[in-house]
């Protein structure tokens, strides 16, 4: 096992941190616009949601670089700028870190998909490889790749960011069929923990989702079927919407509440996503045996 | 119609090659256009429906079966405007203001194209005014929105606002989908109908325009 792994697992559930999109709204980002934009315009607000999981208690935070690829940016006309993001983004994220906590570095989809031909296995990965090489030079610790929902996808990104040299956690969303427990594409947590394993990844995972409870079975099953350690960060449920606002019901307390089962499951690391905020990992914190950063 | 079976089988399997030939065989022999899309496409589509909600089938199978529908429509579609046959309805699909995904609205779009509906792409990030000018315009009966983002999910409530303010909300059905959605919301913006996957949204929309599915 990669050397950082062994000693963060050490000490283990390894706490990391929640949301970053929602936190970065709270500090004035318009709805709909571009999170990763921000690490260039507004680097103070970014570092503060930075700060605030460390100062939650999260063991590994992560980067506001989760769509910084070439082919997300050039949506928002950014695309030539993707280096310079993703090297800034870590920056931000190791200077809020300190010696508190370690930083591994987000990288989310491209939007697009192979199966209908918009992307070419080819650009995908030199997307990646480009996203992957500046988080690296920036000085992230580890990768994450995250909330994918085509396993090619997930493998193209890890191929990608092997040559890095740093660890690679790969996470996929389970969401689809009756059960909520396949990928987008059908795949199984069985096969995913399998071909990741295949696949070289160092760290296996869930993320995002329709729930934390949801979790646990697919956490069993990912552990089941591999020996990589397993990282998990649902979200806090489904939105719903009071009073004219938008609103996820599960409380720190409640999502919390799930991550003796999650833990039981076989997860090793354990956070938040979507809904989640620095509130949720205080709550986590307080759960039996989980290891903070050093505040 | 039973020789034409192979029809039904190409677009279940997604073999839009095969799709294609059988169709343009079909038609060469001067099949009834019409009795091909009710009796063999449309009921494969309803088929492939079927077998996504028995988790046989997911969004790969879709796309390609979608593809192959749309591949042998193609062919058909022509021949049923120049003799006066209407879509079952006109949809005016996008993603809202704000929100640049467009995965599963291009799903949800296929699977109507594919359930013999007329679909307007208007894209991503479309706001209010296009989806009221398409409904004036281009007169689409159904508004069909996606957000992925709960931070552009009130861009639906917006443009519902909007088409009442240009006073055709009555004219169209108004349907969402996408992550965040649920049917909670749906009732709360006062949306005709919600989806919580793409196949499921053409009998919806056909529910909703009181067609027989």
């Amino acid at each position: 096992m990669n050397p950082l792994l062994a000693q963060l697992l050490s000490r283990a559930p390894v706490l990391t941190d929640g949301a970053w999109g929602t936190e970065l709204q709270a500090r004035g980002l318009k709805p709909g616009d571009f999170p990763d934009g921000w690490n260039l315009t507004h680097p103070e607000r970014v570092a503060e949601v930075a700060r605030a999981y460390v100062e939650a208690g999260s063991r590994i935070i992560l980067t506001n670089t989760f769509g910084a690829n070439r082919i997300r940016l050039g949506d928002h006309g950014l695309a030539g700028r993707a280096a310079e993001i993703n090297r800034r983004g870590v920056q931000i994220s190791v200077q809020a870190a300190g010696d508190a906590a370690i930083v591994f570095a987000s990288m989310g989809p491209t939007g697009k998909m192979l199966l209908t031909g918009e992307v070419t296995r080819d650009d995908l990965h030199a997307a990646f490889a480009e996203q992957a090489q500046a988080l690296a030079e920036g000085g992230a610790r580890g990768l994450v790749i995250e909330t994918m929902s085509d396993l090619e996808e997930a493998k193209s990104a890890l191929a990608a960011a092997q040559p890095t040299g740093l660890p690679v956690v790969v996470c996929m969303v389970f969401d689809a069929g009756r059960d909520k427990d396949r990928t987008m594409t059908g795949a199984t947590p069985e096969q995913v923990a399998g071909e990741l394993t295949q696949a070289g990844a160092d760290v296996i995972g869930a993320n995002c989702g329709v729930g934390i409870d949801r979790y646990v079975p697919v956490c069993q099953r990912l552990s089941a079927a591999t020996d990589r350690p397993i990282w998990i960060k649902a979200n806090a449920g489904l939105p719903t919407w009071v009073d004219g606002r938008i609103v996820y019901i599960t409380t720190p307390e409640e999502f919390a509440g799930h991550v003796p089962a999650l833990v039981q499951a076989g997860a090793r690391f354990v956070g938040g996503c979507c809904g989640t905020n620095p509130a949720f990992i205080r709550a986590i914190r307080s759960v039996t045996g989980v290891t903070e950063g050093s505040r | 119609m039973q020789e034409y079976k192979a029809l039904h089988e190409a677009i279940l399997s997604g073999d839009a090659k095969t799709a294609r030939e059988v169709t343009e065989r079909a038609l060469g022999a001067s099949a009834d256009p019409l009795r091909l899309v009710n009796e063999l496409m449309i009921p494969a589509m309803d088929e492939v429906g079927r077998r996504f909600e028995c988790n046989e089938y997911f969004v790969p199978e879709l796309l390609i079966s979608a593809r192959a529908m749309k591949s042998a429509l193609e062919l058909i579609r022509p021949l049923l405007l120049a003799r006066g046959d209407q879509p079952a309805g006109r949809v005016a699909i996008g993603t809202v203001k704000g929100d640049l995904h467009d995965i599963g609205k291009n799903l949800v779009a296929a699977m109507l194209e594919g359930g013999g509906f007329e679909v307007i792409d208007l894209g991503v990030n479309v706001s209010p005014e296009q989806f009221v000018a398409a409904v004036k315009e281009k007169n689409a009966n159904v508004v069909a929105m996606s957000a992925l983002l709960t931070t552009t999910m009130p861009s639906m409530k917006t443009t519902i606002e909007a088409l009442k303010q240009a006073g055709v909300r009555d004219r169209v059905k108004v349907l969402i989908g996408g992550a965040p959605i649920t049917q909670k919301y749906a009732e709360e913006i006062g949306a005709d109908g919600y989806s919580d996957n793409a196949p499921s949204a053409v009998g919806l929309a056909k529910k909703h325009l009181g067609i027989e599915a």
